[in-house]
């Protein structure tokens, strides 16, 4: 590690500016506006997994006392057939459109066809009961596998596979198929001493934010046009809102709300284009709150997969080739993760030799969202797994074997460039340090260690600074904040103005005063927009050392600035007195960042978890549980903590029991947090956070964003313990008591 | 559909609606009395963040009519500081970053105010089972813990 910097303000645990609001219930979330005049909106959904619409009659809907507006594709102006950011990914606009509202066929249980807004939810819901929907009811495919059978029935007729040679004639379900490769494999595996080979299944997981998806909208022809609602990116929901209706930018305002989670799951619009829809009908402003079992059937979720996966290794430990063949399921329309899997698979590795392929295949479930460094889970779960075995089946420490593949700095990758400075041997390290790694193991008892690769990103931020007279400042950003970023860009600010924190208020703006931002995701929000306040700050040094300068008629270039002070020779001012001035020397004081930040770090990270097996039911406790990963610079150590702990548990669960259940006819059975299980308090022990902190070079504080890299390793790390306790492979998540028991039972 | 008249008690203030017989508990305290500090995370009894108490009892208010109110006494999210004075619950939870998103805190606070006064002085289990229905998604649970436990060593110390 480099000599660390000596910060005032970063690094400390400041309590976050927006505390208060949130633990006196003070705080407004995506369903906590309301307007004068308002109705509700509710939304029709399909009760099949596939099926043609035959036919819609609404008139007994519309006949409803208090039924003020209906809504259905038809009410989409033009819609074309072209590409729009959303949040992470991209989306094709007439496939954003069709799972807003379905067109002509429902593709999942689940899926949207038309909305109703009255003048109250009881009544909306009525409304939907009398709507008359014919359907001609076809084969669902809910599995991969079935899905690239040869007679399998196609979700779309004009979908054909992108990525062979040679562009098929014949529809399919697989949208696409790419690979990546260095090197040789086949020559790699020559020289190897061992091989491993498995297949892999993870099964279809919700984000499980807390807050289901909500919104309030109200329409105005004179573009006054707003909407409040729950999003990562409000920005984004602008662009997709404003594209559907096709109306210019400057006529939807979006508030982004405070978010109650995301995970991925809040990049793109479900609700609030048909809110507004239905606002633009009935003339009022419309609220919409999807119920829990709309938003497990209809938002999100993570693609389920299947993947195989072969290394090879010398006896050594010197692994010679890593291959893998990755499926990953869309949901009903293009576009799973399934690259971002190809090229983080094997990345925490030195290994010259490396072949992916990846298939992006549809099938009768909901359209996949992004889900915390969406993609890579699964594949790293698969590659773990086999690293691993392949440090059992050779006598060496995992830890060791990783330390001897690590990648670091100068690493050739996979998708491109070589890593520059990274902390995965550092993560290792302080892995094979904790404590938790001196615990002797006892019967029934297995531990198990993983990795984990996420690139991060950095992309476009806009920050103003705006001075008070009295010195105080407000820091506008356009990030959501889901995770107490708000505190990070106080300090940052604080640290760069050497003023206290507290005079620096943070607030997220809507999309009308503050320049576009790119949405919180793909872990950027500390490290980008962060660089955003920073450069703001340092506009207000700018300007603070000019109007000084203009005081004692000097230039800018004899002034210096420190502390929250401005100062040549004798002369001295403070922020207050330079702002309480600013009257009399140019008015006041504004800084600005506007910046597109290259130079996101990756992080790596690095989990150990213990578990206990109950032979009897095949239920796992987890034991210990300890989580390490490279932070760069922790700005608020506490909320870069919360990162790692969050991201272990919500792994935990996508280890353990979390899964989506269908009928064979394509009904989702576990809709509910009931049956969906996510980790409670009671399931599990305290989880050890070790931040380790290699600098990232492109941030001018060293930041790394943490939000994504904890969610990679808890698969293999809990898969792996279960199989060290059971002394048998696993390969199928969820290690769910009936599957860890069928484990067992089937090798007895 | 008649609306019915319900006379009731919220945070210690005399409280008068009118609602539908199948509207909730939850539903009154956000539509009809803006009180939107309780949250609604699922309205099947499954999370926990819609926690407040009904006559001392902790409950999931999307699991009680609004009707059941009458002559009751209600305790939400909202009676919990004493003006802008944070309860130790609450300026706990602050100091342990024992809260990302937000959602889950309001009833975190409520039940763990419960859980308090029944037990003040709860192990780690004790109170990770006490608050296993109040779902967390952000936090892993881990810097909540922290926070009841350090609450209930400051509480214990005060009383």
């Amino acid at each position: 590690m480099s000599e660390a910097k000596q910060y005032k303000y970063i690094g400390t645990r400041s309590i976050r500016p927006d505390g208060f609001d949130k633990v006196t219930g003070r705080a407004n979330y995506g369903a906590d506006m309301s307007l004068p005049g308002m109705i509700w909106g509710k939304i029709l959904r399909s009760p099949h997994a596939h099926a043609k619409i035959k036919s819609i009659d609404t008139t007994k809907a519309e006949a409803l006392a208090g039924v003020l507006a209906i809504a259905s594709y038809n009410d989409f102006p033009s819609v074309a057939d072209e590409v729009v950011a959303t949040g992470e990914g991209s989306s094709n606009l007439l496939d954003l459109a069709n799972n807003i509202l379905a067109k002509d066929k429902v593709l999942y249980h689940g899926h949207a066809i038309l909305a109703i807004g009255a003048r109250t939810a009881a009544i909306a819901e009525q409304a939907l009961g009398l709507v008359e929907i014919e359907y001609e009811v076809l084969k669902p495919v809910l599995d991969v596998n079935d899905a690239m059978a040869a007679d399998a029935p196609v979700l779309h007729d004009n979908m054909f596979t992108q990525g062979l040679a040679e562009t098929p004639t014949k529809a399919s379900n697989i949208a696409a198929r790419q690979e990546f490769k260095m090197g040789d494999v086949e020559a790699g595996f020559a020289e190897a001493d061992l091989i491993v080979e498995r297949d892999f299944y993870t099964p279809t997981v919700h984000q499980g934010y807390i807050e289901p998806h909500a919104c309030t909208a109200r329409y105005d022809a004179d573009g006054q046009s707003m909407l409040w609602c729950s999003t990562q990116g409000h920005f984004d929901v602008r662009a997709s809102t404003a594209k559907l209706l096709s109306l210019n930018l400057n006529r939807l305002k979006v508030i982004a709300s405070e978010i109650g989670g995301g995970f991925g799951g809040k990049t793109t619009v479900y609700l609030e284009p048909v809110a507004l829809i239905l606002s633009k009908k009935s003339g009022r402003p419309v609220k919409m709150i999807m119920d829990r079992d709309e938003v497990f059937k209809a938002s999100g979720p993570g693609s389920a997969t299947r993947n195989w996966v072969k290394i090879g290794a010398k006896k050594d430990g010197t692994i010679t080739a890593m291959q893998a063949l990755l499926h990953y399921e869309a949901g009903a329309f293009k576009g799973s993760p399934v690259m971002m899997g190809c090229m983080t698979a094997f990345t925490p590795y030195a290994v010259p030799n490396m072949y992916v392929e990846g298939y992006d295949v549809v099938v009768n479930k909901p359209k996949v969202a992004a889900y915390r460094a969406p993609g890579a889970p699964q594949a790293e779960y698969a590659a773990e797994m086999v690293v691993n075995e392949i440090a059992d089946k050779l006598g060496i420490d995992p830890i060791d074997l990783r330390l001897q593949n690590a990648a670091k700095e100068g690493t050739q990758t996979i998708y491109g460039p070589k890593l520059k400075a990274v902390g995965l041997v550092e993560c290792l390290e302080a892995a094979k340090n904790s404590p938790q790694y001196q615990e002797a193991l006892k019967e029934n008892q297995g531990r198990g260690v993983a990795a984990g690769f996420w690139f991060n990103v950095g992309g476009q931020s806009s920050v103003t600074l705006n001075m008070n007279p009295d010195g105080t400042g407000t820091i506008v950003e356009g990030s959501p904040d889901i995770g107490g970023s708000r505190a990070s860009m106080q300090l940052m600010a604080a640290e760069e103005l050497g003023m206290p924190a507290e005079n620096l208020k943070p607030i997220i703006g809507d999309t009308e005063n503050v320049a576009f931002s790119a949405g919180t995701g793909g872990s950027r929000t500390t490290f980008a927009t962060g660089m955003a306040v920073i450069e703001a700050a340092q506009d207000v040094v700018r300007q603070l050392k000019e109007r000084s300068a203009a005081v004692w008629n000097l230039t800018a270039d004899q002034i210096e600035y420190a502390e929250g002070e401005t100062f040549s020779g004798d002369n001295r001012m403070t922020v207050a007195e330079i702002c309480a001035g600013a009257e009399r020397t140019g008015g006041q004081i504004t800084g600005r960042g506007n910046i597109n930040a290259r130079g996101a770090g990756p992080s790596f990270a690095v989990h150990l978890c213990d578990v206990e097996v109950d032979k009897d039911t095949g239920k796992v406790d987890v034991l210990r549980y300890t989580a390490v990963q490279d932070a760069g610079k922790a700005i608020h150590p506490s909320y870069v903590e919360g990162q790692l702990q969050g991201g272990a548990v919500q792994g935990i669960g996508w280890a353990l029991n979390e899964e989506y259940v269908y009928s064979a006819d394509g009904h989702m059975e576990n809709a509910g947090f009931l049956d969906y299980r996510i980790p409670l308090a009671s399931d599990l022990p305290m989880i050890d956070a070790i931040i380790v902190e290699v600098p990232n070079p492109f941030h001018p504080f060293g930041v790394r964003g943490v939000g994504e890299s904890g969610i990679i390793p808890p698969l293999a790390a809990t898969a792996y313990a279960v199989s060290q306790a059971i002394g048998l492979p696993i390969t199928d998540l969820p290690c769910s008591p009936p599957n860890v028991l069928k484990v067992i039972q089937d090798n007895a | 559909m008649a609306k019915i008249h319900v006379n009731t008690s919220i945070n210690g203030e005399v409280v008068e609606f009118l609602c539908e017989p199948h509207e909730t508990l939850l539903d009154v305290l956000r539509n009809d009395l803006q009180l939107t500090g309780t949250k609604e995370g699922c309205a099947s009894g499954d999370c926990g963040a819609c926690s407040v108490t009904v006559n001392d009892a902790l409950v999931c208010s999307c699991l009680v009519l609004g009707v059941e109110a009458e002559g009751a006494e209600i305790g939400t999210i909202e009676g919990v500081s004493n003006k802008d004075q944070l309860h130790v619950i609450q300026q706990k939870f602050l100091e342990h970053a024992a809260l990302q998103c937000g959602i889950c805190t309001p009833g975190l606070v409520v039940s763990t105010k419960k859980l308090l006064e029944e037990n003040p002085n709860p192990t780690e289990e004790q109170a990770r089972y006490y608050l296993a229905g109040n779902l967390c998604r952000c936090t892993g649970y881990d810097k909540i813990i922290r926070a009841v436990m350090d609450a209930a060593e400051t509480m214990r110390g005060a009383a």
